[in-house]
């Protein structure tokens, strides 16, 4: 990693993950590791490598291959005062877990009214763009994100990894961290030395515009800050917000933007029927009905259980900064 | 849509030229082939002539200053073509205004095709985005007036706002925190609108955008309807306690005329979702009087004008206009009416063009009475007393032929009116 | 004193004094009185709904005392009421619930019967069967990697649950990692109207320890003494770093499933009186009126204390509010946070 002054290190994002948890670590001794290979092999992207030797096994634990245990009894461990780290291997694993998590992390505050709580973290892969097909590349948010009792988070740069991490971690309830695995190594920046949160519910502006409202997370938010830059060119000026937090999800920053723009955006990988995308235009058409000047448009992915394995198939499930950029312009000569 | 003039070559060698004066102001209209400016070069003085009607939006070089051929010197903002009907300005007394409560729905006599017809703004408001919307209502703005710079000719939210930064004409300079009132104004001020003025204004825009205005005119001997007027006048007002006027005799020979004439007693009606266009033909009577106080107009309406007498009609007539004065008009006594008169002669008006009432087919005036000499048939001279009673009238209802029909109807009977009997 | 000698034989104490095996029997009592009020509730329409542990008083009773309050987890099931009573939970605490007052636990939001206390060490836990397992594992885990000697979790569940996948996992990953957790199976042979041999082909669930690596008994859930005995070796093991064991208490369901369910639908009366003939509280009564550990007086007054204290709790938890309506929204997460944050 290059340390570019003294005060950041330039880091991709799965270095930041794998920083930000041993700082957690080293420095809390209720943080606890597990999951399937975190231990040992470090973790099948290396995230936790030689954790194990440093933290011993108790706390960077191998466990067997049972996703609704891996969170039960991570939420066991949360409700007896510890601060577990869960991991499910990829996404796609995370449905047998789904009971845990919906049914018992989410309620167990509200249920036992405020006596018992669960601080827990469940930090898992997600996404598509890597040939994984259909095992290896869904979305999960939407299935969650409808939960009162769960936050989530999805962020797409290494230095916003790190603070939601450091801030989900501290959170007293549980939340689910999401890693957009093609950004993993592709999508590098600076990352501020030292410990720093950044709060739940609050998106970032990653460019300024006035024509149009582009509001994104994950891996696209990458794509379309490119389009957007693309369409600049020519004199079109688009606002481009990453999300960062889909639950809580900030109302503020996207009211203001489309007060300013008159025009809306969403775009996400995840499928466009009751995605991200729904909540959010149904909260516009509210809320600031009255400042839209043209129709509220989600540009997602298919209604399709999944991406294929074969190479034609994924690109036509994943949106190109070009089909980005090509929307942006019909939406704004609207 | 903007013309822009540019400094034109006065001579095959000359090259630049020089505004001498500008015959013309940023916001005054000038017609085709009408001089707008005076341009010097060192041979001729000549004056230019404009390409376009329209008004004056920019005027880009002082006077005195020399440009090259070529070079822009004036912006104008050409209007629609002016139609026959259509005069320069002049008196135009509005048709009608109305109180706050005035509805925009069904009207009272309505059959279920016209009932809930929206206005040709309502209509064209309905495609228009939310935003478009909410900032033309804001502003005041009839998006019918405002070229869509969008995809497929889509008025913008953008559009909208241009259009309310670029009102007509320059945008005026009060001298700061100085208002004044409608009924007292100063120059140089702002006159706040009050809820009336602000819906004659709509009233107005709507009526002149909805029906094309054609104007008639003939001239009416009155003399011995006068005539038989002062003789019942003092006894009228000793009964009625109200002035006896020319007006309840007018009135009644225009509900007479209107019975033979039942299209200028009607009303285009727009297509709509509940069928296509049509003309209705009113089944009552109701005639709105104007009435012009200081600060506005009412038209206050007399029903079933045609079922009442002569001295009916002035009863009816003098209770509206004392209502009228006290501010006591009801909606129900300001809505309905069929056809519109209005007796501007009260100032000396000789013509005027009235706008029509909205969902009207005509509105027809008196003009001042005024003693003339008039030629007879066999070229003796008589003094007679005259009147010029003017007519406009909505195109897609009738044509000159029903309307100088209606206007020659009514000057026959009015002449025809002879004292006899009770009024 | 070990045993007793009385004309019925020697009683077998397992180190429990006069003292504890009159509380055991107490709590029996009181276990059984309060599972009746709540269906005399229900009956008068007080309450909507009702689930009773008529067959279980031996087999919680017994357990509760070999638990350790203060020290131990309680991770219970929701037909625990007998348990739960055992390692500290008042009667009125048990009305509050049944009542679903502002004041209980649970803030009148849980199902009765799923009791909560921090204090006394009882895991909230929901009606979905063997998720609760995995969270009293992970409190097992939490003990030892805080290396808290003395401490251990007795976690419960029916016959039924056993099916579960999660139970699998728990005793799996308990196991694995040598967890101080007791998993205490109380087998009364009927999953709401799902048999025994319909819910497996092994019919003696602690067989399965075996093949968990851990080690596993079963003893009768009728006798509350036995009992005692079982799960007080099961939790020593824990405490003492040994290990997680299973133990299965086998004992029978009196009554339906609860104030949904009819069960002569699949049950017949005549096969439920003849379990009745094991019922545990009057054969515990039998035994200690016979070997002289109470008298007939002394069971007439203690159970008419117990109904003295059941109608004090009842009357106390009756007369408070309900929670409110704005109660709705508090406690989802810490603080007041929305799903849009402003």
């Amino acid at each position: 990693m290059a340390v570019v002054s003294s005060n950041s290190t330039v880091m991709n994002n799965v270095e930041a993950v794998r920083a930000t948890l041993y700082e957690a670590m080293k420095s809390d001794d209720r943080t606890l590791v597990l999951g399937e290979d975190v231990g040992a092999r470090g973790n099948v992207f290396l995230i936790t490598k030689d954790f194990i030797n440093e933290f011993g096994p108790e706390r960077v634990i191998d466990t067997p291959i049972a996703e609704a245990s891996i969170v039960g009894i991570a939420i066991g461990m949360a409700m007896e005062g510890l601060r577990p780290i869960a991991e499910i291997q990829f996404a796609d694993f995370i449905y047998p877990s789904f009971n845990q998590i919906v049914g018992e992390a989410a309620k167990t505050r509200y249920r036992s009214n405020g006596e018992y709580t669960c601080p827990l973290v469940i930090r898992t892969p997600y996404g598509g763009g890597v040939r994984g097909a259909l095992s290896h590349s869904v979305s999960i948010e939407a299935l969650f994100y409808h939960v009162p009792g769960l936050k989530i988070v999805a962020p797409a740069f290494p230095a916003d990894v790190k603070g939601l991490l450091n801030a989900s971690i501290d959170d007293p309830d549980p939340v689910l961290f999401l890693e957009h695995k093609k950004t993993y190594r592709l999508i590098k920046g600076e990352v501020p030395n030292g410990h720093y949160t950044i709060p739940l519910g609050k998106a970032n502006v990653l460019k300024e515009g006035d024509q149009l409202t582009v509001v994104s997370y994950g891996l696209y938010v990458h794509w379309a800050l490119e389009a957007a830059r693309t369409v600049e060119r020519d004199g079109i000026s688009v606002e481009v917000i990453d999300l960062r937090s889909i639950r809580p999800m900030d109302k503020t920053t996207i009211l203001n933007s489309v007060e300013k723009t008159r025009k809306l955006m969403i775009i996400h990988e995840d499928n466009k029927f009751g995605g991200i995308g729904a909540e959010i235009s149904a909260m516009v058409a509210e809320e600031a009905l009255f400042h839209l000047d043209a129709p509220i448009r989600r540009l997602c992915g298919p209604d399709v259980p999944a991406m294929g394995y074969a190479l034609p198939l994924e690109e036509a499930f994943m949106s190109s900064p070009s089909e980005m950029a090509e929307a942006m312009r019909e939406m704004v000569t609207f | 849509m903007a013309t822009t003039i540019t400094m034109p070559q006065l001579g095959e060698t000359v090259t630049e030229g020089t505004v001498a004066q500008w015959l013309k102001n940023i916001g005054d209209t000038v017609d085709k082939y009408e001089d707008f400016v005076e341009v010097s070069t060192d041979k001729v003085n000549a004056g230019v002539p404009s390409p376009v009607t329209g008004t004056i939006r920019e005027l880009l070089v002082k006077e005195g200053e020399t440009v090259a051929t070529g070079t822009p010197i004036a912006v104008i903002e050409e209007v629609g073509s002016a139609t026959a009907a259509d005069l320069p300005p002049a008196t135009e007394m509005p048709a009608q205004a109305a109180p706050a409560q005035t509805s925009r729905g069904p009207s009272p006599n309505g059959p279920t095709a016209s009932s809930g017809a929206e206005s040709l703004e309502e209509s064209a408001m309905r495609g228009a985005s939310p935003a478009v919307r909410r900032l033309a209502r804001e502003h005041h703005i009839d998006i019918r007036t405002i070229k869509g710079s969008g995809a497929n000719g889509r008025i913008t939210a953008d559009d909208v706002l241009s259009a309310a930064r670029a009102p007509a004409g320059p945008a005026p300079i009060p001298r700061p925190g100085q208002t004044s009132t409608y009924a007292q104004p100063v120059p140089g001020t702002l006159v706040p609108l009050t809820q009336a003025r602000r819906i004659i204004a709509e009233r107005m825009v709507e009526s002149r955008h909805t029906a094309p205005h054609a104007w008639s005119m003939v001239e009416i001997d009155v003399t011995d309807v006068w005539s038989w007027r002062l003789r019942e006048k003092d006894r009228f007002e000793r009964e009625a306690g109200h002035k006896l006027t020319l007006l309840p005799f007018f009135i009644r020979a225009v509900v007479e005329s209107l019975g033979a004439f039942p299209l200028m007693n009607s009303k285009f009606v727009p297509a709509s979702g509940s069928g296509q266009a049509a003309i209705y033909v009113n089944e009552h009577v109701h005639i709105g009087i104007a009435i012009g106080l200081p600060t506005n107009l009412v038209v206050p309406v007399i029903k079933n004008a045609d079922q009442l007498s002569i001295k009916g009609i002035a009863i009816a007539a003098g209770e509206l206009i004392e209502k009228a004065r006290k501010g006591k008009l009801g909606v129900d006594e300001l809505s309905g009416g069929t056809f519109t008169v209005n007796n501007n002669g009260a100032n000396g008006s000789w013509a005027s063009a009235p706008i029509i009432n909205a969902g009207q087919a005509g509105i027809v005036t008196m003009e001042a009475v005024v003693k003339k000499l008039v030629v007879r048939d066999d070229d003796s001279l008589v003094i007679r007393r005259m009147m010029n009673s003017c007519l406009s009238l909505d195109h897609r209802v009738v044509d000159g032929y029903v309307a100088s029909g209606f206007l020659a109807d009514l000057k026959r009977r009015l002449e025809a009116m002879r004292p006899q009997g009770e009024l | 004193m070990a045993s007793t000698n009385t004309a019925t034989g020697t009683l077998e104490r397992h180190g429990l004094s006069d003292e504890q095996l009159r509380a055991i029997f107490r709590n029996m009592l009181l276990q059984r009185q309060l599972d009746n009020r709540g269906f005399q509730l229900n009956r008068q329409g007080k309450v909507p709904f009702a689930l009773g542990s008529e067959g279980h008083e031996a087999l919680q009773s017994g357990a509760a005392m070999a638990f350790n309050r203060g020290r131990d987890i309680l991770a219970p099931y929701y037909r625990d009421l007998g348990l739960c009573l055992g390692i500290g939970l008042t009667p009125y605490e048990i009305m509050l619930s049944i009542f679903a007052r502002a004041a209980d636990h649970n803030g009148g939001r849980q199902f009765p019967n799923h009791y909560s206390s921090k204090s006394a060490g009882l895991m909230s836990f929901s009606s979905i069967l063997a998720a609760h397992l995995p969270h009293a594992v992970g409190a097992a885990y939490a003990i030892k990697y805080r290396s808290e000697a003395g401490r251990a979790v007795l976690a419960t569940c029916g016959d039924g649950t056993t099916s579960e996948g999660e139970w699998h996992e728990s005793m799996n990953f308990a196991a694995v990692h040598k967890l101080p957790f007791v998993m205490l199976v109380e087998n009364n042979e009927w999953a709401i109207s799902t048999p025994l041999d319909k819910q497996m082909a092994q019919p003696e669930i602690w067989k399965r320890a075996e093949g968990y690596g851990m080690p596993g008994r079963r003893f009768n859930g009728f006798d509350p003494i036995a009992t005692y005995a079982a799960v007080k070796e099961a939790m020593d093991r824990a405490r003492g770093g040994g290990g997680p064991t299973l133990v299965e208490g086998t004992c029978y369901r009196y009554l339906a499933h609860s104030t949904d369910d009819n069960d002569m639908t699949y049950r017949t009366r005549e096969a439920v009186d003849e379990r009745r003939r094991q019922d545990p509280v009057p054969v515990f009564e039998t035994k200690l009126l016979e070997h002289g550990i109470m008298n007939a007086e002394g069971v007439a007054a203690m159970r008419k204390d117990v109904l003295r204290e059941t109608n004090e709790a009842t009357d106390a938890a009756e007369a408070l509010p309900y929670p409110e309506p704005a109660d709705l929204y508090i406690h989802i997460y810490e603080g007041a946070w929305q799903p849009w944050q402003s």
